[in-house]
């Protein structure tokens, strides 16, 4: 869609002034001997935010960004540079900054091309005007009053609405021009209830990249609603979570936060190049049980984490990271990729113009087996079945993960009984991922909500996986 | 930077000027700018050079009890009147609040004091990578378990923020922050660790020397190798300081005054209780010169002041902004925008007198994932630490939880070390907990 081109240079570009032959006399100046990659990432994002508390509109915001960074490569060398002024003498200063890594001059002229994007996985929308002021502001105020007539325990409801329209486009000396807009919206409904002196919380939300309507799709928001109250509901009856090892049934959906923390950060490329990740070296090898594939999938329509490019002008792939159990790739920026003699596999991502790009997830899932969701939770004698999660968090060197149950049950003889509070789950990956004994038929994706963060940058992610059976893992209860 | 300062100063003036001219009845607006040197060594090389520069500029307005904000990274004059215009537009929509406004008149701070936050560091590109390099080497080559690194990264920034509001309240300070800091990876029979160390300071010669943060990275990684799981049990618990930072953090997350109105927090109605034993103080030291998180007025201009929020175990004071305050009938206490340089008072012990004093137990040196609920205080966490039988440590363990409820938690801290950790605005020693749940294999 060479048109996204053309709406990146008419947002960006030409307000400033600066035309496509600019960027080609640019990058003319960040090449040179010893040069091996430089790029240019302009960046133009609008974000809106609303937020409903104690039945009231309390704050709306608004918040503009725009800027570009500059990187130049030289073998594992990169330097960096950016700036939020988009005038062509701060830009040059901003290269000359980033190429200082490299001695010596310039040498080389540069002549980008438009290449087209492959496909459209989301329309190029801004989604803030989908919906007028007073439509979101009546959105919200059902979500805070479907919450509340779900049950007279309910004594707080926060609701909050983001919208985000980002643009963006990239050019590099390799001769890539390309360029994306995402449309990126949420909804979260979080409360709180009461019951006697104990208090409880629950939260649900959704999110895609798509205009606001989507939330009024099947009522898609007040079913979020619904859902943030039946989990503070469960959690007021919630029982003393187990202590120790025992076999885990993970709910479908957004449990895939385990492959995310599991696999998912020790596949990505910077670090296998490096060869700090407990999976470094191990492409075909088995590193999980048989009835495991797990998938890096950029290409999903409309999704939370999907890219029709990355953030180096690479369309987005669906890269097959374990298939039967065994190691087959790991996820790839264009530098990393270059260092380790492979090609990108379009994982190149950053958080913006002011942010180094690296190997990131886009939406990562476990493709579904065989076995039904009830057989998975009837062949556990003693266990725990988790539904729901907070976050996670890896230790990719040693392999330890951990993610937080907020919503989990006993399980006892085969089936689900009591809730019990929330608890952390903590495995080692490699090993983890060779227990899983049984995968559900039932996959699904999460509804999307997912941040990952990684040396301090923060993308949109999604996760998912069928229901499936660890045969064991240590759960964090208090509970002997 | 006193020019800067002006621009600046003249910035947030222009704002205010211009959410009055649009038709607000009261604004604030605040105005930050940075600049700084981020670089990273790997394996004696340098990998990244990074020049940083970020604009920011934040408006929020009220139409008597309406609120509308709006921020940009942009400074031109065209940019301030459309961010002005679009939280003048939030306030059409926006519902009345009794409690939104700016903080009282009389609150606002009118001696502002030099804290001496601002220490430029003359450091070239050249002279930061020859640091880092040094800091890397020392831990590279303290072992030969140490097989790989992550890198040694130096971070020197600069910047400079000024607040504003209608009231005529106007600050603006400029202040520094320089870090160094080494990750190393170790591997003993097959299975690797990493760890890291870091120094920071808002003076590039009071940072510990790099031989000294690549060294300690070097021997915290080589602590890990050989870890294995613990039997689930109970046993008293010893958070080192740099982690015992994290409880302080929770029981100030639980006082905090948007925890307390939205009763999302186990501390909800505990003013004048106890909370703590009767030995532990705690307190915040706001203009405390050269501190991490030093300010002699807060994010509403508020005057800020030396503040007890723990006297004989008692909570005597919640942490509250001016909206929190209003909401629960009460007066802000100069806390809008967190906490500012805040202190629990040690005992006697040091780290190793705690272990001694502990006997057997579990030491954390490392905690993982989210699992607070602030709600209920259960707390539910990963772990790596050791193992400690007679008062000494006997082998690294790793792929554990450690859980309880914060309540308990708090009730049961038996003793806080002299080994205070100084790189945070939340500063402790170790904390030694009388009684978890610990669970592993």
């Amino acid at each position: 869609m060479s048109d996204l081109i053309q709406i990146a240079q008419e947002t960006i570009l030409a307000p400033v002034g600066l035309a496509e032959q600019d960027l080609d006399r640019m990058l003319g100046e960040l090449t040179g001997s010893g040069v091996d990659a430089a790029d240019l990432y302009f960046q133009s994002s609008r974000l809106e935010s609303w937020v409903l508390e104690d039945g009231i509109i309390k704050e709306g915001a608004h918040n503009i960004e725009q800027g570009a960074g500059i990187r130049v490569i030289s073998g594992e060398k990169t330097g960096f540079a950016y700036s939020d002024e988009l005038q062509l003498p701060t830009l040059q200063e901003a290269a000359r900054a980033a190429r200082a890594i490299i001695r010596g001059g310039a040498d080389q002229s540069v002549r980008i091309a438009g290449m087209p994007v492959p496909r459209q996985l989301y329309a190029p929308i801004n989604p803030l005007p989908s919906l007028s002021e007073t439509e979101k502001i009546d959105l919200l105020r059902r979500v805070d009053s479907e919450a509340r007539q779900q049950d007279p325990r309910v004594k707080q409801v926060i609701v909050s609405l983001v919208g985000a329209h980002d643009v963006v486009l990239v050019a590099a000396i390799d001769g890539t021009l390309s360029a994306d807009v995402r449309p990126l919206i949420r909804l979260n409904v979080h409360v709180i209830v009461e019951q006697g002196s104990r208090r409880e919380q629950g939260s649900s939300g959704g999110g895609a990249r798509e205009s606001f309507d989507y939330f009024l799709d099947q009522e898609r928001a007040l079913g979020y609603a619904r859902e943030a109250v039946r989990q503070a509901l469960v959690n007021l009856d919630a029982v003393d979570a187990p202590a120790g090892a025992m076999p885990v049934v993970l709910g479908p959906g957004w449990p895939g936060v385990l492959l995310h923390e599991a696999v998912g950060h020790g596949l990505e490329g910077d670090f296998n190049r490096k060869g700090t990740s407990a999976f470094s070296g191990r492409i075909g090898e088995q590193v999980a049980a048989g009835c495991c594939t797990v998938v890096d999938d950029g290409t999903l329509p409309g999704r939370r984490g999907s890219l029709n490019v990355d953030d180096e002008g690479t369309p987005s792939q669906n890269t097959v990271l374990i298939e039967n159990g065994m190691l087959k790739g790991y996820m790839q920026d264009k530098h990393n990729a270059r260092l380790m003699k492979v090609d990108t596999t379009g994982n190149g991502r950053r958080e913006s113009y002011a942010h180094l790009p690296m190997p990131r997830m886009t939406n990562t899932y476990l493709l579904p087996g065989e076995y039904k969701p009830e057989e998975i939770i009837a062949s556990v004698d003693r266990g725990l079945y988790a539904v729901n999660f907070g976050g996670g968090q890896v230790d990719i060197t040693s392999g330890r993960f951990v993610f937080s149950a907020s919503e989990a049950y006993l399980i006892e003889n085969g089936k689900v009984t009591r809730p019990v509070k929330g608890a952390t789950l903590i495995g080692n990956g490699p090993e983890a991922m060779t227990r899983v004994s049984m995968v559900g038929d039932d996959l699904k994706l999460d509804a999307g909500v997912g941040v990952c963060g990684k040396e301090g940058q923060s993308v949109p992610v999604g996760v998912g996986q069928p229901t499936l059976k660890v045969d064991e893992l240590t759960v964090g209860g208090t509970e002997q | 930077m006193e020019q800067r300062k002006a621009e600046l100063q003249q910035l947030v003036e222009d704002l205010l000027r211009e959410a009055k001219r649009q038709g607000a009845s009261a604004a604030e607006a605040g105005v930050s700018s940075d600049a700084g040197l981020s670089l990273t060594v790997r394996l004696g090389e340098t990998e990244t050079i990074e020049h940083t520069r970020d604009n920011g500029l934040g408006v929020t307005v009220y139409f008597g009890r309406r609120k509308g904000a709006a921020s940009t990274s942009d400074l031109s004059p065209q940019a301030l009147k459309e961010t002005v215009a679009a939280a003048c537009n939030f306030a059409r929509y926006t519902s009345e609040d009794p409690c939104a406004g700016l903080a009282d008149a009389g609150l606002m701070a009118t001696d502002l004091p030099d804290l001496e936050l601002y220490h430029p560091w003359k450091l070239s590109v050249e002279q930061g990578i020859e640091q880092a390099i040094r800091c890397e080497n020392a831990a590279r080559e303290l072992d030969p378990r140490i097989v790989n690194s992550e890198g040694a990264t130096l971070n020197s920034h600069d910047g400079l923020q000024v607040y504003g509001n209608t009231h005529g309240f106007i600050g603006g300070y400029p202040a520094s922050r320089h870090s160094l800091s080494c990750a190393v990876v170790g591997k003993q029979d097959d299975s690797m660790q990493r760890d890291y160390w870091y120094t920071l300071s808002r003076q590039g010669d009071r940072l510990q020397s790099p031989e000294q943060v690549g060294m300690i990275a070097a021997q915290r990684t080589l602590s890990r190798l050989g870890a294995r799981q613990v039997a689930t049990q109970q046993a008293p618990v010893l958070f080192q300081a740099d982690v015992a930072v994290g409880l302080l953090r929770s029981f100030v997350g639980a006082i905090r005054g948007s925890a307390l109105y939205r009763k999302a927090s186990f501390l909800l109605d505990h003013l004048g209780r106890q909370i703590f034993p009767e030995f532990i103080e705690i307190h915040e030291e706001p203009r405390l010169p050269v501190g991490l998180a030093s300010a002699a007025y807060d994010n509403e201009g508020v005057a800020t002041t030396r503040r007890a929020f723990i006297r004989d175990g008692v909570l005597e004071s919640y942490v509250l902004d001016s909206y929190a305050a209003r909401k629960l009938g009460m007066e802000t206490t100069g806390n809008a925008g967190g906490v500012r340089n805040l202190r629990i008072n040690s005992g006697e012990l040091d780290r190793e007198g705690l272990l001694r004093k502990m006997e057997r137990g579990l030491l954390v040196t490392e905690l993982m994932g989210q699992g607070v609920n602030m709600v209920t205080g259960d707390y539910s966490r990963g772990v790596a630490g050791f193992w400690v039988e007679d008062g000494v440590i006997q082998y690294p363990v790793e792929e554990i939880t450690i859980a309880g409820n914060l309540r308990d938690m708090l009730m049961g801290l038996r003793e806080v070390g002299t080994d205070v950790e100084t790189r945070s605005s939340i500063q402790t020693g170790s904390w030694l907990i009388d009684r978890m749940t610990i669970a592993g294999g």
